[in-house]
């Protein structure tokens, strides 16, 4: 497909996708339970609570008693979903995930909401832009970042049926919608989104929109670009990766994180070691953000639309 | 089971632990052999399980949790005492390849382990959670956890302290050792504790104490303890203890929280502790 024949289905905020997928995940699955630390509405978990009173822990303003209490809880059979905001679902907690969740191996869904710049007007203090990286490297850790509204969604029931300890990062605004609700979502298996030849664009999150946008400007001035959506960081798609750049020769990756990390890195090892490639980055350069709005934030700290196209023409540049 | 052999038991575990540490010259006797009388009594005459038929899930099983996680021998000892594993298999503590990890973990597979623990404070939580899941399913076995006086100094503690009195967690009954040592020094030197008793009365939870030393006195008060499961309040015991308890002189002082004996220092400790059931 091209990127000028996307459809954009709606504008919806992940997060929401998260809400209605825990509902829909909570009526599959007796043994789904959440638990959150004060942030139920910000989270949209209260379709959950409703439905599931007996089912649904509120945990006070208490991040690691609730990663605790999570892995606890698959000691019983439970499946338990975490939520609260990114920076506090990973740096605040990062010793009981790594100790009771990942080390443990338990089936704990950690939810973080409001990852990113795009949390915005609140600032750096809760604008986690290292939490991609911290995630993927603690061992049996699954790391899914996905797109929109339909695929936040898709990836919360999906996740729900794996066994094993699963990081799920999504965000705060309103973003356009244009994974079909009836896609199929895969974890581990990445999207070719927009087919083309001359340079791969891999992006994750609200990026992946970005990109396209870029894709579509990319087209008119004649340059064929492919876009990923790789939504599952961990593990990665290899195959996805060396398939599209064997084709394009040259890659993109963008991401709302840092450089030190994040989905580009991951990229560019398995590039490096397989078919060495151009790659350019579009990320956070090794800096923390500050109080805005999203697109000025995504603008100023140059993890725009206009951030990708000039690195898909640099890149093609250096094939 | 009669106090008789409890204590035949806990004196083969103080055996097995002070060998198990001198063998790879690591790990922490001290509060291992505070704690020998507590986990022997709880396994061997208290918790209701199964140790040839062991499951992660641990459902109709109560389950027990280190959440001091450094006192890994005297748990792993007991756990192979108790049938759970070949008591052979002691020797090979903390040594390459080893089931018996410097601190309690899963990922090697040693049944009678749910939770890694050893980076402290985190065990109350997952205690509190095991037992949540154990309410949704209608299971009415108890939570046990044990954890080191210096241990409360980690505000996790103090979250899931919060939470369990709050959410009328009633099916959780958590040990502490109190010997008033930590690896630095006493605790009233490192970061005075003050009245454990009346904190834990404060956050809500029902509060006994025990002699620890004392095995007629320990199936006393877990006896009381479970009765009190039930009545919407969690329960902490404040148990008194002597680090490095049956060792003469690893006791009285901190020195023995992490140090392990040498040759000669270990028969001295093996001299004093009755061999009851073989060395392994």
């Amino acid at each position: 497909m091209k990127a000028s024949e996307i459809e954009v289905l709606g504008k919806k905020d992940t997060r929401s996708g998260f809400g209605e997928g825990l509902l829909e995940a909570g009526k599959r699955n007796k043994d789904v339970v959440a638990l959150c630390a004060d942030l139920t509405g910000s989270l949209k978990m209260n379709a959950f609570e409703n439905e599931f009173s007996d089912r649904f822990f509120q945990v006070g303003i208490a991040e690691a008693n609730m990663i605790s209490m999570a892995a606890g809880m698959t000691v019983g059979g439970k499946i338990p979903f975490t939520g609260t905001f990114a920076n506090f679902s990973t740096s605040r907690v990062y010793d009981q995930v790594r100790q009771s969740v990942a080390y443990s191996k338990k089936n704990v869904k950690i939810a973080a909401s409001h990852a990113g710049l795009t949390l915005g007007e609140d600032g750096a203090t809760h604008q986690v832009l290292e939490d991609i990286g911290m995630m993927k490297m603690l061992p049996n850790m699954t790391v899914v970042v996905p797109c929109d509204f339909n695929q936040t969604k898709q990836a919360t029931i999906a996740v729900a049926e794996l066994d094993g300890p699963v990081y799920l990062r999504f965000g705060r605004p309103s973003v356009p919608i244009f994974i079909k609700e009836d896609a199929k979502f895969e974890i581990g298996k990445a999207d070719v989104l927009v087919e083309g030849t001359d340079v791969t664009i891999i992006a994750c999150g609200h990026l992946v929109w970005k990109s396209i946008e870029a894709a579509i400007e990319l087209e008119k001035a004649g340059i064929s670009a492919e876009v990923i959506n790789m939504h599952t960081i961990k593990p990665l798609d290899a195959q996805a990766v060396l398939s599209s750049v064997a084709k394009t020769g040259c890659v993109v990756t963008a991401e709302e994180h840092m450089y030190n990390g994040g989905l580009g890195e991951s990229i560019a090892r398995v590039l490096s070691q397989n078919n060495p490639t151009p790659q350019e980055f579009v990320a956070v350069n090794d800096t923390f953000g500050e109080s805005g709005t999203p697109d000025e934030l995504l603008t100023k700290y140059n993890i725009d639309t206009a951030d990708v196209i000039s690195a898909a023409k640099k890149v093609i540049q250096r094939k | 089971m009669e106090t008789k052999e409890l204590q035949k038991i806990a004196s083969q575990v103080r055996r097995d632990i002070v060998r198990m540490v001198c063998e790879c010259s690591s790990g922490h006797p001290g509060g291992s052999l505070g704690c020998a009388d507590f986990v022997t009594t709880l396994y061997f005459d208290q918790m209701k399980h199964d140790s040839k038929n062991f499951t992660m899930d641990g459902i109709n099983d109560d389950v027990f949790y280190l959440s001091n996680g450094h006192i890994a021998p005297v748990w792993y000892s007991v756990l192979a005492r108790a049938g759970y594993f070949p008591v052979p298999e002691l020797s090979s503590l903390r040594k390459l390849g080893t089931r018996l990890q410097g601190h309690p973990s899963t990922d090697k597979g040693l049944p009678g382990i749910r939770m890694a623990s050893g980076s402290l404070g985190q065990g109350l939580s997952v205690a509190i959670g095991t037992a949540q899941a154990k309410k949704l399913n209608n299971d009415d076995a108890i939570v046990y956890t044990l954890h080191g006086d210096g241990e409360l100094q980690e505000g996790q503690i103090w979250e899931a302290a919060l939470y369990a009195a709050a959410n009328k967690v009633d099916n959780l009954i958590s040990t502490i050792d109190y010997n008033g040592r930590q690896i630095d020094g006493d605790l009233d030197d490192v970061l005075p504790m003050g009245n454990l008793t009346e904190k834990w009365q404060a956050f809500g939870w029902e509060v006994l104490e025990m002699d620890g030393h004392n095995i007629d006195e320990i199936k006393a008060t877990l006896a009381k303890a479970k009765s009190l499961t039930g009545n919407g309040k969690p329960i902490m015991i404040v148990m008194k203890t002597e680090m490095g308890q049956g060792v003469d002189y690893m006791m009285g002082t901190h020195k023995w929280h992490g140090s392990t004996p040498n040759a000669e220092q270990l028969e001295d400790a093996l001299g004093q502790l009755e061999e009851t059931l073989g060395d392994y």
